[in-house]
């Protein structure tokens, strides 16, 4: 690998890392946004039909959505331990962590479809086939409204960042990065870390509500 | 290659995993209103622990924070302002003018 040069428009690597990160939570605080309209919308709903939210919230599956939290907080382990393997040079277990990291999201989506299945199955996606008899239908059709825009789009973003990380890894594996030169391993893994974020806060309001009634 | 995790993610892991576990448990326990306190209280703590060890906040400059912060700030003012107006609305039915 030759050694890395800063773009022509940076005085050195160091600068040009500080505007990729930086740059990078510009980038994260629209997604809070993006994600935080959604968030209120569903706060809105909930705070006027709150018997039927909880309702609707008991027919998720919470099994598969605290498993698939266990994999994305796994695989944000993962990578967060890369983006330092990379910096120290070791190249092939970064790309090694990077990839089990990517498998996981695999992991995560497949998980998702099969429960997307088992919501279809049961009568539960507005727009296609929802039909509960049960009193608050309408707002529990709400609440799966948003459910599966709010998951939908999630799942959006852990395609992308599967892809993301499996080129990063091939990338650190041929030995690409290092203390000098990491920006795009370190970006790579804010984004991957976001969308983790993201999933803890949708597993909150999705999966918990209602159980205990 | 050096195949060990440094300790910080390692117990970072761990105490994320674990609190998943309590807010599963939590989540089934009648608390009442308490139960989405609590749940959005340990959602809260997990995403600290993301953001400030596995993103690096803790250990990055000012600005970066403030970059950070500023739309969990701003998400912050609309979600206040927005459910202030949801939440108080109860309190003012609408009413015709006369009546």
């Amino acid at each position: 690998m030759p050694e890395p040069q800063p773009a022509f428009q940076f005085a050195d690597l160091r600068q040009q890392h500080d505007v990729a990160q930086l740059g990078m939570w510009v980038f994260l605080a629209t997604e809070v946004l993006f994600f935080g309209g959604l968030i209120l919308a569903y706060s809105a709903y909930r705070f006027g039909y709150p018997e039927g939210f909880a309702q609707a919230a008991r027919h998720t599956k919470i099994v598969i959505g605290a498993a698939n939290t266990a994999v994305l907080l796994t695989s944000s382990f993962l990578v967060a331990w890369a983006v330092l393997a990379a910096r120290l040079r070791e190249g092939r277990l970064a790309a090694v962590l990077m990839w089990i990291a990517a498998a996981l999201g695999a992991l995560f989506l497949a998980l998702k479809g099969v429960e997307y299945a088992k919501e279809y199955q049961e009568h539960l996606v507005p727009g296609l086939n929802f039909s509960v008899q049960e009193p608050n239908a309408k707002a529990m059709s709400l609440f799966f409204a948003f459910y599966f825009v709010a998951t939908g789009l999630h799942a959006v973003h852990v395609a992308v960042g599967i892809v993301v990380l499996a080129v990063i890894g091939v990338r650190a594996s041929h030995g690409a990065y290092s203390e000098r030169y990491h920006a795009p391993i370190t970006i790579a893994g804010l984004y991957w870390h976001f969308v983790d974020v993201v999933w803890i806060f949708l597993f909150a309001l999705i999966y918990l509500p209602g159980r205990a009634s | 290659m050096n195949m060990r995790p440094p300790r910080i993610l390692l117990a970072s892991w761990a105490g994320l995993l674990a609190l998943l576990a309590l807010t599963v448990v939590g989540a089934y326990q009648p608390l009442g209103a308490a139960n989405t306190v609590l749940a959005l209280g340990i959602a809260l703590a997990k995403a600290l622990i993301v953001l400030a060890i596995f993103m690096e906040l803790r250990e990055s400059r000012a600005l970066v924070i403030a970059f950070a912060g500023a739309g969990f700030f701003w998400l912050g003012i609309m979600l206040w302002l927005a459910l202030a107006d949801f939440v108080t609305r109860p309190n003012f039915p609408p009413r015709l003018p006369g009546l």
